[in-house]
């Protein structure tokens, strides 16, 4: 419960961080939040780009099918939506910026700690959560996002080649127009609501694990598998938020 | 401490008042007790001490680094805490700080990026400005010839001059160094003993100004004729000496033991 407690105050330290020093020293923050973006955004294309297709092509297309051959195909659009939209897109995505950046920021900041560059930073005047976790939190919140519907456009797209592989006898305008008419507009803004949500868990979660105390060596494995679950089990709350919020809508 | 009627007549840089030092590795322990300790503008201070006597610890609660456990800290006259934040951050850049250890560059930069960093956080310079600086302090470190390199491709020995030009990057008016000649050959030890003499005797790229100095070491024999105030840190205390003079008087064996230690 302490360690909930600590998450939560290095969480609010970091947005209070966030607002007060919005302003300050844009010509090193930019690079750095940029810096973040590549890392956890444009290196994943490749690796999101793969999933999304083993998605489409494993689950959709065969839901997409069975869904035909049963005479149930007017509700494709709504389960898609509620399935790879609402659901699957984000969660896969924020497990595999995880699994990927996650983990290395603990390890990184956990070295940079032992080497003393966290007392460097406060000696030059530089906040140390301003300079090492601002930019990851929104460096990862717009990677997520943006990975997200990458990641859901690949893997629908991906799905309808499925079902036409198959002979599904289902028009590629009428797959996207169901889709189309499933979404609504709360589902675009939730849906940048939650994947910014888990961006930031992330980037909290992970600094926190990386700078709260000196790692001793032994101790990285243990603070990185610690990152992880911490990470996944906040997500999943944040998750269960969202669900009552699209049950509301 | 006797300190000479002219030292009292000189502003105020570090003053402790009673002060318990807390040491990093457990920071509710005090490492250094009842401190009583005044640095004032221009001196040049030398603190000797074995491994593991809080010379670190020290030299970063002088800054404002590291809040006292108890006792009372001022830095130029101020109490940090009592500060606002943007007065409080103005006071801290007044002083400078060389860590031990290589002094700590950040590896991820490039020798340049790291003399920059300050510059580009701290002041609304234009790019020409800020190169125009960092070149300057690359060439008072004699670094200019690695500005493009990170700190990892640097010999070992160079490494240590990207946190002391850094440090400098922004003028402060006071520079404390943490055992800045460990590992060091003679040649390179020399190198920074007289770089700092001529900090502290008013060095162009400072604007001429005079800095105040205080160098915390395991090793005093170097600084025996650099220094101009001497302390020694013995079993959680800090036992000042004076001047010169004062270092010739004490018959404390850890004293003998500073001046005749082996380099390392």
């Amino acid at each position: 419960m302490d360690r909930v407690h600590e998450l939560v105050a290095f969480l609010l330290i970091a947005l209070g961080v966030t607002l007060t020093k919005f302003n300050v020293a844009p010509r090193v923050m930019r690079p750095l939040v940029r810096a973040q973006i590549y890392r956890a955004g444009v290196c994943l294309l490749p690796m999101i780009g793969f999933l999304g297709c083993a998605l489409g092509l494993i689950i959709i297309g065969q839901t997409v099918s069975l869904l035909t051959r049963v005479g149930a195909h007017s509700f494709i659009g709504t389960l898609m939506v509620t399935v790879v939209i609402r659901e699957l897109g984000p969660l896969l995505t924020t497990v595999v910026v995880l699994a990927r950046v996650g983990a290395a920021t603990v390890v990184e900041l956990g070295t940079s700690r032992a080497q003393g560059e966290v007392e460097a930073l406060e000696a030059l005047g530089i906040d140390p959560v301003h300079y090492l976790v601002v930019p990851r939190m929104w460096g990862l919140a717009v990677s997520v996002f943006a990975l997200t519907i990458y990641f859901v456009l690949v893997a629908l797209l991906s799905g309808y080649l499925f079902a036409f592989l198959q002979d599904v006898p289902l028009s590629p305008a009428e797959y996207f127009h169901q889709l189309a008419r499933a979404l609504r507009w709360e589902d675009f803004a939730l849906l940048m609501l939650k994947t910014a949500a888990f961006g930031i868990i992330i980037a909290v979660v992970s600094c926190y694990q990386g700078l709260a105390k000196p790692l001793r060596i032994e101790e990285v494995p243990i603070a990185t598998t610690r990152a992880v679950v911490s990470s996944v089990v906040a997500c999943v709350f944040v998750d269960a938020v969202f669900i009552v919020a699209y049950l509301l809508i | 401490m006797n300190a000479a009627p002219e030292t009292i007549a000189r502003p105020p840089v570090i003053e402790m008042f009673d002060v318990a030092v807390a040491t990093a590795r457990a920071p509710d322990t005090a490492v250094i007790s009842g401190v009583n300790w005044r640095v004032s503008l221009d001196d040049y201070w030398v603190i000797g001490g074995p491994t593991g006597s809080g010379k670190s610890d020290l030299l970063a609660t002088a800054a404002g680094l590291q809040r006292p456990l108890s006792g009372a800290h001022r830095l130029f006259g101020s109490e940090l805490p009592s500060l606002h934040e943007t007065e409080r951050l103005r006071e801290r850049l007044r002083v400078g700080v060389v860590f031990e250890d290589g002094a700590r560059p950040f590896p991820q930069l490039t020798v340049a990026e790291n003399i920059a960093l300050p510059l580009r956080y701290h002041r609304d310079w234009n790019d020409a400005m800020i190169r125009q600086r960092v070149g300057e302090m690359l060439d008072v470190t004699e670094l200019s010839a690695f500005a493009g390199r990170a700190p990892s491709e640097l010999a070992r020995a160079l490494v240590p001059r990207v946190g002391l030009a850094r440090a400098l990057a922004l003028g402060p008016e006071a520079l404390l160094l943490d055992n800045p000649l460990a590992g060091l050959d003679p040649r390179q030890e020399r190198w920074w003993v007289d770089f700092i003499a001529s900090l502290a005797a008013g060095h162009p790229s400072m604007k001429g100004r005079k800095m105040t100095i205080v160098v915390a070491c395991d090793d005093l024999r170097p600084w025996t004729s650099q220094g101009r105030q001497f302390a020694l840190l013995k079993e959680n205390q800090f036992l000042p000496l004076g001047g010169r003079d004062g270092l010739e008087r004490c018959n404390e064996p850890l004293l003998r033991d500073l001046i005749a230690a082996e380099s390392p």
